[in-house]
């Protein structure tokens, strides 16, 4: 099949690295698929939480007039669930498969900097646990999840609810920014020989152009919630309304960054469709080109957009104008990818197995969130649409019909390369019909709800509204979602020891994660391969020639150099596994505590401010603050001086 | 590719060829990283404009007179301007300091690359001196970080660049205590290249900043 | 090459055909929700609908409404025709043809480049044209009316001559003249929208939003606050009132006199007007022609001419206002006026609020 990779390992190769075991394996570990894995549980698991959410908001909208959850409660149950969903569960669920599958879909045997993406997961695992603390003690973040000022000041907010957010969020955001470094540097420096950018899988170059946009965005994100901490915290006038401040600008930074997040949660997902449906379809993905270009056309005009959310703050026709037409501008790219998918799909040979499927519900529900996208960028009636039911309906159709399908499509298709064992198809099919039919019950009512005067964010509703139909049939909907998400749950947990064993490549995949056992061992690829194209497992494939693109890439292929050797003989003598021994060759950063005591140390720094506006004891525990700070410079020291980690910083 | 170019940098250090690019791991990162920074800092610059005159307390930089309230205390602005130009040439000083030290490492002068590592950073404290006077000497005036738009915005980009030179310090203190004992030598400059590109960011960065807070009115 | 698809293999049973006759009930009930939705006693039935614009304003902005939803709803069924039809057309079958390899078509992708950037490009003509007609310069014989936010009401204020009248939770105007709002809040955030007469203007402070539009019809129209701004965002609502110019002036010139004084110094009125007057209710609240001087709660000089109570929320009836003075935050959580009868100490008794609340229904 392949004439480049090995699929079974030598023996003495895995004798020489045996899976580690136990507890303390997991804490110190650096391996990324061992990292990928702990994202994915944590991040799973949180959206389980951000979906219990949910299920008390539409017990609580179920009937008009209702008082299951009092005002502040349901405040911060919508505010939570968004936070918890966007930064606990769908950011978290991509990073996880970034993690999991981009060393491997380029050839390599760990990210960039190991330690560094531990780091990261447990600065990530401590953030979200604070946040969520915040929660369960019913003073969670209660002032929606873009949290305009100046409610979010303490003037209008005194209790402990935003410091949880802008604490929890400065947290996340730190996490996202270190693992977006490590894989943006992973992507460009580590790719396996003749791997050129153009040869990457989609999936690959969609984490790259993601990773770019939170680099930046959540840069800005950082400044605004710094702001607003020391508004909070230390008594800055940035929001304060009787200095003068003006809550513009607030909106503007955080829509700088909230725009590009919502393509940091599609673009990946993209990335996976368009690794699913030309798998399924069993032929090329049409139009690679364009798909990468769109993807690029699309992060980078989302930065030109941002205050689309902001047509009813009266900016005046202009500016109204501008950003209207930035907006319209998006559905461009996004239709090429969109018709570039159909064009996969056509001629092809299509299986339609539970990956599959979501692949598809995706393609057709995001469409639908697209459209109604669109129809709010038309500003004078998104006057009519904005803070309604109806952007609800566009925000669900986009990460749910979105993010979310495209996501369980990429867990199908990659869980048996992670565990070895494939999912139930059956219980996926039952978790699919289920997703799909409870996601449209669910969701799509919104958009006449909306239209109907329904806004958003009230925890309430009067009798004589004419809402109660349909808000009724919402919170039926958001429970058949419920019921085919434990269906999911329990599919995850079951075929992880009683699944059918997957072998190395299940889907007959073209790309080189599928060319090592599944799971992978510690060292991922036994020899780094080399690239000749961009599906290095179908070359070997007569019938498969035609789809290959060609081009000039045979022969360069031979002739590509790097830093003057030859492909195939590399120059460093540690990874130049054709002269030493297959055991010798291979190095691998060894464990380490480092990362967990950094992200303690980094934590701590900001938890402890959650104190210091505090009376009596608790006060105390601001100084956690300078603890925190202490701990954090000794763990930068050890981590730089740490023996074994050379290549690192 | 700059193929001769990399190649010399594979002589120097060839333990970080397998890259795909040729460039080293750390040193692509520390380029995201730069990127991000610029946004932190740009978001920073963006709120300080945008709060530009707008407060309505409070001393003011230059003496002018806030929008639409009668004038506290005109023509006394709070800058101390012959001081931040001095320590802004001290600071852009410490980035040539920089150079020297980097160059000094690649030859191998152990002790001449310790004492320009230690003069950078020394040029980096002598900003962070000027900046604590500034700092508490604006409190006495009457600034403080909640006084108003402006203090806000000032303390808190200006503040905010203070702790990057403070890192930057620890950084350089740090490989000059090193170099002097002789743990990098010249197979390890990238370690001092690191930091130079971190030390000239953080130097540009007060290029922005000076002429936007401190010289235009 | 073999296909490795061992785990779909029990999946080929699967036809595109049984997905459709799965998903269709699921789409019926909402087939009965349009259904229900369009009738000719729309109002009635969804007071707050904005799909009975009744200012030009609000027509201009349903009218591209359906602009993009038509389109919306055109590109849909054309996407999802076309899926349906390939993934019917090239399903696996066992036996069936083998995939074809090719991996793009140049004239293909520019053509469906065209089609979506043509579609943007009429949706963006028509956007920016409705853009520039609602956000016009305020005609010079518009009737301003400043419009403040408070958590959780409005407070509506119109300068006549010299003078400000103030009011609060209905908004009156009159038919056939431009009205210009002034839009501004002292606290959070809010947006001010009656979905008949326009979409939503927000509520910023320190900074002044204007919204212009011209009521048609006397009628009552429904609003509510659209920008979260706390605990009882749910229940900021108001009410437009749309008057012919005649009652327009008339309704100007009750709300311009002073408070009714009681006519029986012995009524339950007048002992009401004493409570109020010279109690708790003073420090929050102005009665014009009384010493009260609070302005943290809604003006009351003719409170008893409102239709509704407590922003909207309730009837304005005896009993709701019983209940409203007895412990306003039980019926809005987190309100401002606090609890100042019931199971309190030094509270109101009944009776005390028996004679408040006749006197706040004399307020005529
Ligand atoms: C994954 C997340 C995601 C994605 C991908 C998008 C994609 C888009 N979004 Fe969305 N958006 C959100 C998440 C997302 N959005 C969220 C969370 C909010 C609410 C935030 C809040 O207030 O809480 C929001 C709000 C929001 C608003 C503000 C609404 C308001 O508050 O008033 C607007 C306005 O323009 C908008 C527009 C768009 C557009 C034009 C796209 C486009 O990118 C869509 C492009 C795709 C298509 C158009 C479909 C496929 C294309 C074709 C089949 C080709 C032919 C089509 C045409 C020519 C129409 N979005
Ligand atoms: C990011 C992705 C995302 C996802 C996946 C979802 C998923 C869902 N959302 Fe959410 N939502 C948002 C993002 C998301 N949402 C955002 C950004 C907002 C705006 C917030 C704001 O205004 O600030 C919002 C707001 C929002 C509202 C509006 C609240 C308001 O304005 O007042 C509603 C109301 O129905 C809602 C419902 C739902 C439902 C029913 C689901 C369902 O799809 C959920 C399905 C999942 C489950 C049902 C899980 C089932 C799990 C179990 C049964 C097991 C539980 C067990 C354990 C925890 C151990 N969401
Ligand atoms: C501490 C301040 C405060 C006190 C004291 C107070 N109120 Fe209020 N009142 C308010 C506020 C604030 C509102 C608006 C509440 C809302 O709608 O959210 C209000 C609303 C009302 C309303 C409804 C107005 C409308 O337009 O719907 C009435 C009637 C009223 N108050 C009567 C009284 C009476 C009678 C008393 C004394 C017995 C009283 N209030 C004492 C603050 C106060
Ligand atoms: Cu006022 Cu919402
Ligand atoms: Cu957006």
């Amino acid at each position: 099949m392949a004439s480049t990779a090995t699929v079974a390992a030598p023996h003495s190769l895995a004798a020489a690295h045996p899976e580690p075991r136990g507890l303390w394996s997991w804490i110190t570990t650096v391996d990324h698929k061992r990292i990928g894995i702990l994202y994915g549980a944590t991040a799973f698991f949180f959206f389980l939480v951000g979906g219990l959410e949910a299920l008390l908001i539409r017990v609580q909208l179920a009937v008009p007039n209702n008082d299951f959850v009092s005002a502040d409660l349901y405040n911060q149950l919508f505010t939570v669930h968004a936070l918890t969903m966007i930064f606990g569960a769908l950011m978290p669920l991509t990073a996880a498969l970034f993690n999991y599958m981009v060393p491997l879909q380029i050839g390599a045997r760990d990210v960039a900097f190991p330690r560094l993406n531990a780091l990261s997961y447990w600065i990530y695992l401590f953030g979200v646990l604070f946040f969520n603390t915040g929660m369960l003690l019913q003073v969670g973040p209660n002032s929606g999840w873009f949290a305009y000022a100046p409610i979010t000041t303490r003037q209008f907010s005194p209790g402990l609810n935003m410091d949880f957010y802008v604490l929890g969020l400065q947290i996340l955001g730190l996490s996202s920014i270190l693992a977006s470094l490590n894989f943006i540097v992973t992507i460009v420096n580590m790719r396996a020989p003749g791997m050129r950018l153009m040869r990457m899988p989609i999936f690959t170059w969609m984490t790259l152009i993601t990773n770019v946009l939170i680099v930046t965005a959540m840069a800005v994100f950082t400044i605004a919630v710094t702001e607003l901490m020391f508004d909070r915290v230390f008594g800055s006038a940035f929001y304060d309304i009787n200095k003068g401040a003006d809550p513009l600008l607030w909106q503007h930074l955080f829509w700088m960054f909230g725009h590009p997040e919502v393509y940091i949660l599609i673009l990946p997902i993209m990335g996976m469709v368009s690794e699913v449906i030309p798998t399924f379809s069993r032929k090329p993905l049409f139009g690679y080109n364009v798909m990468v270009f769109s993807g690029v056309l699309i992060g980078w005009l989302g930065w030109g957009v941002w205050s689309h959310h902001m047509f009813a703050t009266g900016m005046g026709p202009i500016a109204d104008s501008f950003f209207a037409l930035s907006t319209m501008l998006i559905a461009i790219p996004t239709g090429i990818k969109i018709f570039n998918w159909l064009g996969t799909l056509w001629g092809g040979s299509i299986r339609f197995t539970t990956a599959m499927l979501f692949s598809l519900a995706f393609l057709a529900m995001f469409t639908v969130g697209g459209i109604s996208g669109v129809m709010h960028a038309a500003a004078p009636s998104d006057l009519q649409q904005t803070d309604t039911y109806f952007v609800v309906a566009h925000i669900h159709y986009v990460f749910f019909g979105g993010t979310v399908l495209g996501l369980w499509s990429g867990i199908y298709y990659w869980y048996p390369k992670v565990f070895g064992r494939l999912l139930s198809e059956r219980a996926g099919q039952a978790h699919f019909w289920l997703t799909l039919i409870g996601m449209n019950i669910t969701f799509f009512p919104m958009h006449f709800l909306g239209m109907l005067g329904m806004p958003r964010r009230i925890f309430t509703y009067g009798d004589n509204m004419g809402f109660n139909e349909m808000n009724a049939l919402i919170s039926a909907g958001s429970f058949i979602l419920a019921l085919g998400t434990l269906v999911f749950a329990v599919n995850l947990a079951l075929s992880w020891k009683f699944g059918r064993k997957a072998g190395a490549n299940p889907w007959g995949a073209a790309t080189l994660e599928w060319s090592i056992p599944s799971p992978p061992p510690v060292y991922n690829f036994a020899r780094i391969p080399v690239v000749h194209s961009r599906m290095p497992l179908w070359e070997g494939d007569a019938g498969r020639q035609a789809g290959i693109p060609r081009g000039r890439t045979e022969e360069e292929t031979e002739q590509v150099t790097l830093l003057g050797h030859k492909v195939g003989e590399v120059a460093d003598p540690e990874s130049d596994v054709n002269k030493m021994s297959p055991d010798q060759a291979i190095h691998l950063p060894p464990p380490s505590y480092w990362p967990i005591i950094l992200a303690a140390g980094i934590s701590m720094i900001f938890i402890g401010l959650l104190f210091r506006h505090m009376e009596g004891a608790l006060h105390n525990l601001w100084y956690m603050t300078p603890a925190g700070a202490l701990l954090t410079v000794v763990a930068i020291y050890a981590w730089a001086f740490e023996p074994g980690h050379s290549h690192e910083h | 590719m700059d193929h001769s170019h990399a190649l010399s940098a594979h002589e120097a250090n060839p333990a970080h060829l397998d890259t795909s690019t040729g460039l080293d791991n750390r040193k692509l990162a520390f380029w995201g990283f730069i990127g991000s920074e610029c946004l932190l800092f740009g978001s920073l610059i963006a709120t300080y404009m945008a709060y530009k005159g707008n407060s309505i307390s409070g001393p003011t930089p230059h003496g002018d007179c806030w929008k639409g309230v009668p004038c506290v205390n005109p023509g006394h602005g709070i800058f101390n301007l012959p001081l931040t130009t001095v320590s802004t040439f001290i600071l852009l000083m410490s980035s040539v300091a920089m150079v020297l030290a980097l160059n000094y490492t690649q030859r191998g002068e152990r002790m001449k690359s310790a004492l320009w590592l230690f003069l950078t950073a020394f040029g980096g404290s002598i900003f962070l001196g000027c900046q604590v006077y500034e700092f508490t000497h604006f409190y006495h005036e009457g600034l403080s970080l909640g006084t108003s738009l402006f203090s806000s915005s000032f303390y808190l980009l200006t503040g905010f660049h203070g702790a990057h030179v403070t890192a930057g310090v620890l950084y350089l203190m740090t490989l000059a205590w090193m170099a002097y004992r002789g743990r990098i030598g010249p197979e390890k400059s990238l370690n001092v290249e690191l930091a130079g590109l971190y030390w000239h960011f953080v130097d540009v960065i007060w290029i922005v900043i000076f002429p936007l807070v401190y010289l235009i009115k | 090459m073999k296909s490795v698809l061992t785990a779909a293999g029990s999946l080929r049973r699967l036809r595109p055909g049984r997905a459709l006759r799965s998903g269709l009930p699921a789409l019926l009930p909402l087939l009965l929700v349009v259904a229900a939705a369009c009738g000719d006693d729309h109002l009635t039935r969804f007071p707050q609908s904005t799909f009975a614009p009744a200012t030009e304003m609000a027509e201009e902005q349903m009218f591209l409404f359906h602009l993009t939803m038509w389109m919306g709803i055109a590109v849909g069924l054309l996407t999802f025709g076309l899926m349906a039809w390939i993934l019917w057309k090239f399903r696996y079958r066992p036996g069936g043809p083998e995939a074809q390899q090719f991996h793009g078509n140049t004239t293909l992708e520019i053509a469906w480049t065209l089609l979506p950037a043509l579609i943007v490009a009429v949706i963006a003509v028509f956007t920016v044209r409705a853009i520039f007609i609602t956000q016009p310069e305020p005609p010079a014989n518009a009737l301003n009316v400043r419009v403040i936010g408070k958590q959780w009401w409005w407070e509506f204020q119109y300068p006549v001559g010299k003078d400000t009248i103030v009011t609060a939770n209905e908004i009156h105007v009159p038919v056939g003249q431009p009205v210009q709002l002034l839009l501004e809040s002292d606290n959070v955030l809010h947006s001010f929208w009656v979905p008949q007469m326009a979409g939503k203007r927000d509520l910023i402070t320190n900074r002044v939003n204007r919204l212009i539009f011209t009521p048609r019809e006397p009628g009552v129209y429904m609003g509510q606050c659209a920008e979260f701004c706390g605990d009882s965002h749910a229940l900021m609502k108001m009410r437009l009132i749309a008057h012919t110019p005649e009652g327009f002036r008339q309704w100007l010139e009750n709300e311009a006199r002073p408070a009714v004084e009681p006519t029986d110094s012995a009524s339950a009125v007048a002992v009401g007007k004493k409570l109020v007057t010279q109690g708790v209710c003073a420090g929050c609240h102005v009665i014009k022609g009384t010493p009260m001087v609070g302005r943290t709660g809604p003006v009351l000089t003719h409170f008893g001419r409102r239709r509704t109570l407590a922003a909207g929320i309730l009837e304005n009836n005896a009993e709701n206002l019983r209940q409203w003075v007895r412990n306003a935050p039980s019926v809005k959580p987190g309100s401002k006026m606090p609890q100042l009868g019931g199971d309190i100490p030094n509270g109101l008794t009944e009776e005390q609020i028996t004679y408040i609340v006749a006197y706040l229904q004399s307020l005529q």
